[in-house]
């Protein structure tokens, strides 16, 4: 056991410090994303982060990955955090496109699309939950029927996040009106700019748009789009999943480490009274469990090479705890937390984290969906269905 | 950054659950009310349990807190009813330097305690104001005159570390003497008692003035070893509920197919996990003599006692009718976790110490608790 860094992440880490010093443009700093220029800065933003090598740390070199240590991509989300820089444009292509193409992509699709996920010159969206199709999502009604060489796709899609900007969608259909709805699923590549393809950005409860609808109406896809087999959809998807919320622990920590630093800063501004202390101390605890737990993971990770339980726990206690944070936050705000300008304080900062979390424990599997897998999968619990 | 123990700990650990479930079982324990059985004490020394932490000069495994802390859990799983955490947590700290008391405790043939808390004084090992007991020189002979409450394990304790005042300040002294009274607790496997002396015969273990010093490590050291029992303790009543729920059959169905039952149960767990997390991390903090280790260890302990606590609760209301029984055993974890719960102040009395480290300093110290700086990793020559 050792929980200090070893020479070589310490230097990684220095490194990327002086890095970020000399090349965050301020303007990004504390950009909370979503309206206005982002997509154009954020674009560049990625580009300077490949071109510095920090892009793909964890994928192998043949893929233009850094092929480095899981450690390396946690120090590298962690400082980007801590200096406020926002991360990656293309977080769905990072986290899941990529190493799901990895996985079960064909040498032309690898080639294709991976160099360009990491450079930004291709940004993803996932395109899996539907309207009647969201935590069962095997129910999906999305249809791809086979014309020639090619499917012809008719459905809609819904809550896809960054599919206003995408280039690419990973797109969940269905192939085969297969009784057993696992069966049947097919997992493609589609273009967003192919002819059919309809986005309408939806605006969330924090005022700003993030998510989408997709309307398909008879879009083309070629066959060589297919990722894995026709028909085995399903066991693709899983490997999304378990990319989506195996990686996530990291960034999420990161995410609480700046709201709990950003917490106790206004909790010594404000002056607050000794309940209000004992409940930031708690935040504090909190924010430490689940780094210690993603700890736990990475080591184990590290070790075996398969994520443990400990991405489904870390993903609900972050979702929860980022609730009861910045709603105390708000109770510290006091009579001023209606107000938009946050009182002085940032811009309604607090304002739109608190509302910005209640997504958190719906986005990448619901609290109950994550509580019913670790019961069966990790607990052994007889299954509820 | 390795976050694991090494294999030669997770041995220790294997060696020590499959001795624990043969010869010290929950149920075995349950069985004798959880009373001390004395010779278990023999037992364990001769695993080399009490002198993981003493030097090979001592008689001891010349090891460290983190073997420790492996043994801490194991013994919280099954409920050990013996002076472990007396002997090891609260008094082997204070020893250090008599090499023929750490000699005897690495043997097996001494166990101890520490005895600091008085009626109208401090009640907590953070406090020493209004200590009252008194300590008196004559020649090279000491003399201790007060009375100590809340004494872990002092009726089996074979020597007792006691906290006193002397001109020069508060210092530690063992005593083997003095009136010793029990006293009922909650949880019967780790009982409480009230300490007399008199001019009771004393040794000077810890010089007046450092009294306070060796008081905060102590203290450190024992917040850790309850965060760790706690979660052994927490762990054992999740299993309980798991089983439960797996088998007890009730509409026709595995009772753990209704989610009030598995999300409750899962609740328990993932609460067990964080404070598993945490106490190791705790434990490493001890082990290393890091800076932060008194503010994990108080972290780690309000966490985890918290999380045994509610883990017991689920898993009783998870058993239902049987498990509100004296026959189950899940009534001795309970008491064990809320005895943990009580010990050195419940949660909200630490977070508030954890609030004034992160709220009354600067922020880069702020800064430093927030993000764990890892100062950099020494290169082994
Ligand atoms: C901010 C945000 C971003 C998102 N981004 C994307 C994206 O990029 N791509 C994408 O495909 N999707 C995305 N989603 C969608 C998200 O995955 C779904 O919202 C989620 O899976 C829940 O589906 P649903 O909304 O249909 O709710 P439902 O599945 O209808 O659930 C409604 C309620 O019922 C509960 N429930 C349902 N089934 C069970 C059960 N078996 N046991 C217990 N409770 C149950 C749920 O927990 C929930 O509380 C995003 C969502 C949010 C909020």
């Amino acid at each position: 056991m050792n929980l200090r860094d070893t020479p070589d992440e310490a230097a990684f880490r220095g490194e990327l410090r002086a890095w970020l010093q000399d090349n965050l443009p301020e303007e990004l700093r504390a950009h909370r994303g979503g309206a206005g220029r982002f997509e154009e800065l954020g674009r560049a933003w990625s580009r300077k982060l490949y071109d510095a090598g920090y892009v793909g740390l964890t994928w192998p070199r043949e893929y233009g990955g850094a092929g480095a240590p899981y450690s390396h991509q946690a120090i590298f989300l962690e400082e980007l955090a801590r200096s406020e820089a926002p991360q990656h444009i293309g977080v769905i292509g990072l986290g899941m496109a990529g190493p799901t193409i990895i996985a079960h992509g064909t040498d032309e699709q690898k080639s294709a699309h991976l160099q360009r996920i990491l450079s930004a010159e291709e940004i993803w969206c996932q395109g899996f939950s539907e309207p009647e199709a969201g935590s069962d999502l095997a129910s999906l009604k999305t249809r791809a029927e086979l014309d020639g060489d090619a499917f012809v796709v008719n459905g809609q899609k819904v809550w896809s996040s960054f599919a206003h900007i995408a280039d690419f969608c990973l797109l969940l259909t269905r192939t085969d009106a297969d009784p057993a709805k696992h069966r049947g699923l097919t997992y493609l590549l589609v273009d967003m700019r192919s002819a059919g393809v309809e986005v309408r950005p939806l605006r969330q409860i924090t005022g700003e748009g993030e998510f989408n609808e997709i309307f398909f109406t008879d879009v083309r896809v070629p066959r060589a789009n297919v990722l894995g087999e026709v028909g085995s959809g399903w066991g693709v998807a899983m490997t999304t999943l378990l990319h989506e919320r195996g990686t996530l622990g990291f960034a999420l920590t990161a995410a609480l480490e700046v709201a709990v630093r950003k917490l106790i800063a206004l909790a010594k501004e404000r002056r607050v009274d000794e309940g209000l202390r004992e409940r930031v101390a708690r935040e504090w605890i909190e924010l430490q469990a689940l780094r210690y737990t993603n700890y736990r993971a990475l080591t184990k990770l590290m070790q075996t090479g398969v994520p443990g339980p400990e991405g489904s726990i870390a993903k609900l206690h972050w979702s929860e705890s980022n609730q009861r944070l910045t709603k105390l936050a708000l109770e510290i705000l006091d009579t001023e937390a209606q107000l938009l300008d946050g009182g002085g304080h940032g811009e309604g900062y607090w304002q739109f984290q608190q509302l910005r979390s209640r997504g958190n424990t719906i986005e990448a599997g619901t609290s109950e969906i994550l509580r019913n897998i670790v019961a069966e999968r990790v607990l052994g619990l007889p299954r509820s269905r | 950054m390795d976050f694991a123990f090494t294999d030669e700990q997770e041995l220790l650990r294997s060696q020590a659950r499959s001795f624990l479930a043969e010869r010290r079982s929950l149920e075995a324990v349950a069985e004798r009310e959880g009373s001390f059985e004395p010779g278990s004490w023999q037992e364990l020394a001769e695993l080399g349990w009490t002198g993981v932490s003493v030097s090979e000069e001592e008689g001891g495994a010349g090891l460290g807190f983190l073997e420790e802390a492996v043994i801490f859990e194991e013994l919280g799983r099954v409920l050990y009813p013996g002076p472990y955490f007396s002997t090891i947590a609260l008094a082997l700290p204070a020893l250090a330097g008599h090499a023929a008391l750490l000699q005897r405790v690495a043997a097996g043939e001494l166990t101890a305690t520490l005895a600091h808390a008085e009626a109208a004084g401090p009640r907590r090992l953070a406090d020493t104001g209004g200590l009252a007991t008194e300590a008196r020189q004559d020649g090279a002979a000491w003399t201790l005159a007060g009375e100590k409450v809340l004494v872990p394990d002092l009726g089996s304790a074979g020597t007792v570390v006691v906290t006193a005042r002397s001109g020069g300040g508060v210092g530690l002294w063992s005593v083997e003497g003095g009136a010793r009274e029990p006293v009922e607790t909650m949880d019967s496997t780790r009982p409480y008692g009230v300490l007399r002396l008199d001019g009771a015969p004393a040794s000077l273990l810890v010089e007046p003035g450092s009294g306070e010093e060796a008081l905060a490590q102590i203290r450190t050291r024992a917040l850790a070893a309850l965060a760790l029992e706690a979660v052994g303790v927490g762990e054992a009543a999740n299993a309980l509920a798991i089983e439960h729920a797996s088998s007890r059959e009730q509409f026709g169905r595995a009772i753990g197919v209704y989610q009030a039952v598995s999300h409750s149960v899962v609740d328990g767990y993932v609460g067990v996990e964080l404070a598993r997390s945490l106490a190791y991390w705790a434990a490493w903090c001890v082990a290393e003599g890091d800076e932060q280790a008194a503010v994990a260890a108080a972290a780690a302990k309000a966490h985890a006692a918290e999380a045994a606590v509610a883990a017991c609760e689920r898993s009783i209301q998870v058993h239902g009718g049987i498990g509100f029984t004296w026959e189950h055993v899940l009534h001795r974890l309970y008491k064990r976790a809320q005895w943990i719960q009580a010990f050195e102040g419940f949660a909200p009395v630490l977070r508030r110490e954890v609030a004034s480290a992160l709220l009354d300093v600067s922020e880069e110290e702020s800064t430093e608790l927030v993000q764990q700086e890892t100062p950099v990793q020494q290169e082994v020559a």
